[in-house]
């Protein structure tokens, strides 16, 4: 078995480089849209550096990812170096510095769904959309819905109980850009679990 | 127990009503901070809030009102935040509630932040949790125009401005002192204990921290006393709990319970038990992190004491039930995992400490390894304990531990299977010895 090795390990340091200073906003275009909500971000707090986290998430959503130019565009409106916010963007799973893809299929598989096995439901799902494009398919820890377990989060849309017959639909759904397994997510209305309960 | 009567935070939930603020203040939604603004002096809330025994839901069991009062006094910033991280796994009860009554929190936090004269507030929510998030923004938004919130709220001289903040995905992040960093702006690191929150936390000023169902039991103390929230429950845990009931059980689920019930009418009444045919064979009584128990114990009280007096606790009211097809080394391995996954680096025996014992599980299943094997793995556990910054690193080495002191035989005999499925030879063929117990026996 490969171990896991730390992300970036294999990547070159430039070490004879000037470390990137802050980007002035007059050296570097950054969408009109995306400058102004950072600055609302910024506005928010008493330190405009908490923004950092809502800031990098805005960045991601128009790129894509936080690919060196959404990081510079970042720093030069935040007035912060691209390194520190590259060390802040590396930290978080829901922050990609690699080209992951837009659509976020989180797989739970965490203690409470790995009890009713979960993993099957992430193997279908990775299988049924391992030619999807610009999707990240990943498992993830504990989303905090264990009630609906197997599930998994579909851009934010959490969805289960599930079940590996389930993953042709919810690729489907995602290559025409539909809501997958309507009336199956917890915003749903009347949304219930097999039970009866109300989640 | 008489269910309905004791319901206090989740009774009406679904009713839609509570999806508007005149909706829940047709319910009396905002009487609570009328009052504590109107009728009583921050003292007599925090006074009325440390009587009530209420203790902190977020893991630690901290008495909610005693922490409100360590802030210092005298005009100054200081901060209130509101743990809306819930990454335990597990746990899914402050979903419910920021879901379905998200004005019951902010009227918490309001009446929070003034007793403690917090004047900005912040809750950090984690970022999975865009419904909850955006459900949130929007009730902040209404309580604005009401002036519940922002500036002189209801005519008085107290400022409570309050900031919905979405994590981007990080366990540690819930541990409060990486969640001021992570607020900031930052990695979310722990910091080391001492200087605590409440005196030097966000951007190094005072703090409160508190859970999400914490604060939402803030409201009907203020309304009712002391003494009604004190009726339920036991002398040293008042007050209802919600329980999130997740694993092998056939009504998984979240309940509100009267703290000190029997655990086996939950995981049985209420939870359903096991599916048919099966058994209990351990739970886990509060969270993932919690040591786990057997079915025995089902027969304990759920209450922050008892949990602790057998050897776990009540951690976060999160009950994990694993039945009797389960097996323990793929349980204790998948949690492990979940350490390694979070760890925040910054410490050694953390850090490497969740790596070896992900290792050392791996190795039993690829046939490596020899009952010694669990010795050091347990040695490793124990070296965690006590010698990190945060607690995560304990919170992976105390279920680990107690899987590998209740489950050894389970534990030795999969590391016996595994290695005869890969070509070992049988253990007592040389003595034990784990330097040719290991590989094929025609090498
Ligand atoms: C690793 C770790 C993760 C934690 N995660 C959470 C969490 O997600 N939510 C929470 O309320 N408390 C969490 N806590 C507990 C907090 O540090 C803190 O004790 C709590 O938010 C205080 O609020 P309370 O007194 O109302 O419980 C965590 C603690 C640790 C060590
Ligand atoms: S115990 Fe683990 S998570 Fe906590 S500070 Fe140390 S390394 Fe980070
Ligand atoms: S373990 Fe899967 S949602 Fe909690």
């Amino acid at each position: 078995m490969t171990p896991e090795l730390p992300r970036g390990w294999d990547r070159s340091t430039e070490d004879q480089a000037d470390p990137a200073v802050i980007p002035d906003t007059a050296e570097i275009e950054v969408p009109d849209e995306l400058r102004a909500e950072i600055e609302e971000y910024m506005s928010r707090y008493p330190d405009h550096r908490s923004a950092s986290i809502p800031a990098l998430h805005a960045a991601q959503r128009v790129h894509g990812w936080c690919s060196p130019l959404a990081i510079r565009q970042v720093a030069a409106v935040m007035r912060v170096t691209p390194a520190y916010l590259s060390s802040v963007a590396s930290f978080y799973d829901q922050l990609n510095e690699d080209p992951v893809g837009r659509n976020k299929v989180y797989v739970c598989t965490s203690v409470a769904c790995h009890l009713v096995k979960a993993k099957a439901v992430f193997e279908a799902i990775a299988a049924a959309g391992h030619d999807l494009e610009d999707t990240e398919i990943r498992e993830f820890e504990c989303l905090g819905a264990c009630d609906m377990a197997p599930m998994a989060s579909v851009n934010g849309r959490y969805i289960g109980p599930l079940d590996a017959g389930d993953a042709p639909e919810i690729v489907a759904a995602i290559r025409e850009g539909r809501t997958p397994l309507p009336g199956r997510g917890l915003e749903d209305e009347d949304y219930r679990l097999p039970w009866g309960g109300r989640a | 127990m008489s269910a309905l009567d004791q319901l206090r935070l989740i009774k009406n939930l679904n009713d839609p009503k509570l999806r508007t603020i005149a909706g829940y203040e047709e319910g009396g939604g905002y009487r609570a901070l009328r009052k504590a603004l109107t009728e009583m002096q921050p003292e007599q809330v925090l006074a009325e809030l440390e009587n009530s025994g209420l203790r902190g839901r977020g893991g630690a069991g901290f008495s909610m009102g005693k922490k409100a009062s360590f802030l210092p006094k005298g005009a100054m910033d200081k901060y209130l935040c509101c743990n809306a991280d819930e990454s335990e796994p597990g746990t899914f009860k402050d979903r419910l509630l920021m879901q379905k009554n998200p004005h019951l929190l902010i009227e918490g936090i309001a009446i929070a932040a003034v007793a403690a004269g917090a004047n900005r507030a912040f809750i950090y929510i984690r970022g999975e949790y865009e419904l909850q998030a955006g459900i949130l923004e929007a009730a902040v938004r209404e309580a604005y125009e009401r002036g519940y919130l922002g500036r002189g709220i209801l005519d008085s001289d107290h400022d409570v401005e309050l900031v919905v903040h979405r994590g981007a995905g990080a366990y540690i992040c819930g541990e409060e002192t990486a969640l001021l960093d992570s607020l900031e702006g930052k990695r979310g690191n722990p910091r080391l204990k001492p200087p605590f929150p409440a005196n030097q936390g966000l951007y190094q000023g005072p703090t409160l921290i508190n859970n999400v169902e914490t604060l939402c039991n803030v409201p009907s103390i203020i309304e009712h006393g002391a003494e009604w929230f004190k009726s339920v429950g036991t002398e040293k845990s008042s007050g209802t709990k919600l329980v999130s009931v997740s694993g092998n059980v056939r009504r998984p689920g979240n309940y509100e319970i009267p703290l000190g019930m029997r655990a086996g009418d939950i995981v049985y009444g209420l939870a359903g038990g096991p599916p048919e045919g099966r058994s209990v064979k351990c739970w886990f009584p509060g969270g993932s992190s919690a040591p786990v128990l057997l079915e025995e114990d089902l027969d304990l009280d759920y209450d922050f004491e008892t949990m602790a007096e057998a050897g776990s606790m009540l951690g976060s009211g999160a009950i994990i039930v694993v039945d009797d097809s389960q097996e323990i080394v793929g349980l204790a391995l998948r949690l492990a995992e979940f350490y390694r996954h979070e760890s925040c680096g910054k410490c050694t025996p953390c850090r490497e400490g969740t790596n070896w014992t992900v290792k050392m599980l791996e190795r039993i299943d690829n046939g490596e390894a020899t009952p010694a094997d669990l010795d050091t793995m347990a040695d490793v556990q124990t070296n965690i304990m006590g010698n990190c910054l945060c607690v995560l690193g304990d919170s992976m080495a105390m279920p680990i531990g107690s899987m590998i002191e209740k489950f050894r035989h389970e534990f030795e005999r999969h590391i016996e299977e595994k290695r005869l499925e890969h070509g070992g030879l049988p253990l007592a063929a040389h003595g034990g010895r784990a330097d040719v117990a290991v590989g094929s026996p025609a090498a």
